[in-house]
């Protein structure tokens, strides 16, 4: 039985007699029954007929006309449903026709060929060849905008109806189209795929459907409310779902009457389905690097288009990931970055890796370290420690206070006049040293122009020859130590070279940590302690600062 | 002894920038710049150490970036990673006129078509700088050429060698004399 009331019975002929598919007619009537819906097409529709014929016998005192199935809907009701007439005073003229090869003039098919286990399995053989690694799935569906425009029209003909029985119903209360397709479709889907149709799921699969016919039922808005359709670059057409029901929202009845049939007119095909789409939410890996290379960029090198360097610290790191989690693409990034020929020693610098439409998703503690295992395998250019999965939400940590953090540094620095071991030592001494630093040369095509105010907190030199020292150095992040010491044009000031009175370049960097408390260590899922000695630098290669 | 080294390594102006030269500008006998140009396409415009400035031994007298009653090039501003409002100039454009002890009146010129970013304001309280370091602290203005261009910009300038090689003629002729 279906849970419809005296009080629907007006709004089920209208809306048969208008060529509506049975379950929008139990939408209009707000049935919120899931399992009302879920029934074969053809009981919904045995069901409908009964309860308006019951009502009808009862009234006429006599027998109902059995009708035929495949007759077109009463010209009669339709006539008289558009002049707003009463339209069943006798049993003989609520002829409730729905033949199968009708398309509902409202949803254009969707709740009627699309809502069955064929389609379904359509449907669950699209996400299967895709071989996600997956334990539930969202369900969503985009339905051609001028939908809404049929169902307005559906709306103003049984408000004419509801308002003459004295009912009041808003069009709010109506369960929408998307929602009952929906309830139907997800139980079949998860029947399929044995697992739940929840609302929230890492794996979405959209369904979409097009209608090309009826494209155009939505132009007539563009004139009666030209404000509502702003072209937008990112779409296609203006005729946004937003904007039809924006549109819809503001056009008065009079004018939508009279530009739009109401009931609304009958289609010759039924909507197209859109190839089915399947997007896994994307898995954050975050870890801290060592690089240990002076001719390693830490992404791709690109110059005029041909490329420089064989690798990158990225890729050397990204390549393994992406096999693993069989991603579609990815985004790197990282607590600030080292030149090509600055090696990054000590715990390393964070980094954090976004895998986009990951097939797999879920690694155990021990998966991952063999992960990280085959990074360090593929190179000894850089090194991968503290490999884990983290949420969204904690790569923010990353980048939180990047620039109140400090940095430390050692360098080679080369003195043009000879030097002492004492000429040395006033350096030692300089505490919280504030510069001024012009945005150097070497990135001025990219970036503002500006003076930053940075603070080189202590330094500590160890003398090498006459003409070189070590340099170690603790600074604010975002104090380039490079133009720091030779003093970029006299563009950082004060520079090395001023302090010492005399012209310095800078031989050979290295980061020696990156003071950033993210990501947390990890232990070794076997043994339980942490395996990541600090790291070692590996001698060999000149020096090509 | 020895104070200085001469250095084995290369320097910043070797390792990141290429050297061109552009001389006896407007026709004037060995007023010769030098352009260093780094592999981002920036050119920094220096004078060549055989300008006039630099060989005859006399003092800066006045440096001025006022190149003509509407113009001065310390008004420059740019803004943002595409340095709006920046000045555009073309080979020709005067950079700046500089005068030494002799009274005599140099003009240096922007030898490259560019946006310019910035010109040296230290040099108008030190104008040492530009005596003692000519191609580090005491350049005089920074030009940033259109992408397209940053390739054919140096067509019409000089290599390294090309312009030892006229310095060599040019002291040739001197001996001659
Ligand atoms: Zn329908």
């Amino acid at each position: 039985m279906l849970p419809l009331k005296d009080k629907d019975r007006p709004i089920a002929v209208a809306l048969l007699g208008a060529g509506c598919c049975p379950r929008c007619i139990l939408r209009f009537c707000c049935v919120s029954l899931q399992s009302a819906y879920r029934q074969p097409h053809e009981d919904i529709l045995f069901e409908l007929q009964r309860f308006i014929h019951e009502k009808v016998a009862d009234e006429s005192h006599g027998a109902t006309e059995e009708v035929p199935a495949d007759s077109p809907p009463c010209k009669k009701v339709r006539l008289e449903a558009e002049q707003g007439g009463e339209v069943h005073e006798g049993g003989e003229d609520i002829s409730v026709v729905e033949g199968k090869s009708k398309i509902c003039v409202v949803c254009l098919g969707v709740l009627q060929d699309f809502c069955d286990k064929d389609f379904a399995k359509k449907v669950a053989e699209a996400v299967t060849s895709e071989k996600y690694e997956f334990d539930s799935l969202v369900l969503s569906v985009s339905l051609p905008a001028q939908l809404s425009v049929r169902e307005h029209s559906a709306w103003l003909l049984i408000k004419t109806e509801v308002r003459q029985k004295g009912l009041c119903l808003g069009k709010d209360d109506v369960i929408q189209v998307k929602e009952a397709f929906k309830w139907i479709l997800q139980s079949l889907l998860s029947q399929q795929l044995g697992v739940p149709v929840v609302s929230k799921s890492p794996l979405e699969v959209s369904v979409g459907f097009t209608h090309p016919e009826t494209d155009g039922d939505c132009h007539f808005l563009a004139a009666a409310c030209s404000g509502c359709f702003k072209p937008a670059k990112n779409k296609l057409s203006v005729f946004t779902r937003m904007a039809v029901a924006k549109a819809l929202e503001r056009i008065s009845e009079e004018s939508f009457r009279r530009k739009f049939t109401c009931p609304p007119w009958l289609p010759a095909t039924k909507c197209t389905v859109q190839e089915v789409q399947c997007l896994h939410a994307p898995v954050f890996v975050a870890g801290r690097y060592n690089k240990f290379s002076r001719t390693l960029p830490q992404t791709p090198w690109v110059i005029d288009g041909e490329r420089r360097m064989e690798s990158s610290v990225e890729e050397l790191i990204t390549s393994p990931l992406i096999a693993s989690f069989q991603a579609e693409g990815f985004n790197f990034s990282s607590s600030g970055r080292e030149d090509v020929d600055v090696r990054t020693l000590g715990n390393g610098r964070p980094f954090a890796v976004e895998l986009l439409n990951p097939r797999r998703a879920r690694f155990s503690p021990a998966e991952v370290r063999k992960i990280q295992e085959a990074i360090n395998k593929s190179s000894d250019k850089i090194r991968v420690r503290d490999l884990q999965i983290v949420t969204r939400d904690a790569v923010g940590h990353m980048k939180e206070g990047e620039e109140e953090k400090t940095k430390s540094y050692s360098a080679l620095i080369w003195t043009h006049k000879a030097i002492e071991e004492q000429d040395l030592e006033f350096i030692n001494d300089i505490k919280d040293l504030g510069i001024a630093q012009k945005t150097p040369l070497r990135v001025l095509h990219r970036r503002p122009l500006a003076v930053r105010q940075r603070v080189i907190h202590t330094m500590a030199t160890r003398f090498r020859d006459d003409h070189h020292f070590y340099l170690q150095l603790r600074t604010q992040a975002g104090t380039y130590i490079k133009e720091f010491v030779h003093g970029d044009f006299g563009r950082t000031k004060p520079s090395l070279g001023d302090l010492m009175k005399t012209e310095t370049d800078i031989l050979e960097l290295d980061v020696e940590s990156v003071d950033v408390d993210w990501p947390p260590a990890v232990t070794d899922p076997e043994s339980g302690e942490n395996p990541d000695l600090p790291a070692s630098p590996q001698h060999g290669g000149t020096p090509d600062c | 002894m020895d104070e200085t080294e001469v250095r084995r390594t290369p320097s910043v102006i070797d390792r990141y920038f290429t050297r061109w030269y552009k001389t006896d500008l407007k026709g004037k006998p060995c007023e010769d710049h030098c352009i260093l140009q780094h592999s981002n396409r920036i050119c920094v415009i220096t004078l060549a150490e055989s300008h006039p400035l630099l060989q005859n031994g006399k003092a800066i007298e006045s440096i001025n970036y006022q190149i003509s009653a509407g113009c001065s090039r310390l008004q420059n501003k740019v803004s943002g990673k595409s340095k709006r409002g920046g000045q555009f100039l073309t080979e020709l454009a005067p950079l700046c006129r500089i005068k030494n002890s002799d009274g005599e009146e140099y003009t240096v010129y922007s030898c490259v078509r560019g946006r310019l970013l910035e010109v040296n304001e230290d040099i108008l309280t030190r104008p040492n700088l530009l005596l003692e370091k000519p191609s580090a602290e005491g350049y005089i203005a920074v030009l940033l050429p259109k992408f397209e261009e940053s390739k054919s910009i140096t067509d019409t300038l000089l290599t390294r060698a090309e312009y030892e090689d006229i310095l060599l003629k040019r002291s040739a002729v001197k001996v001659d004399q």
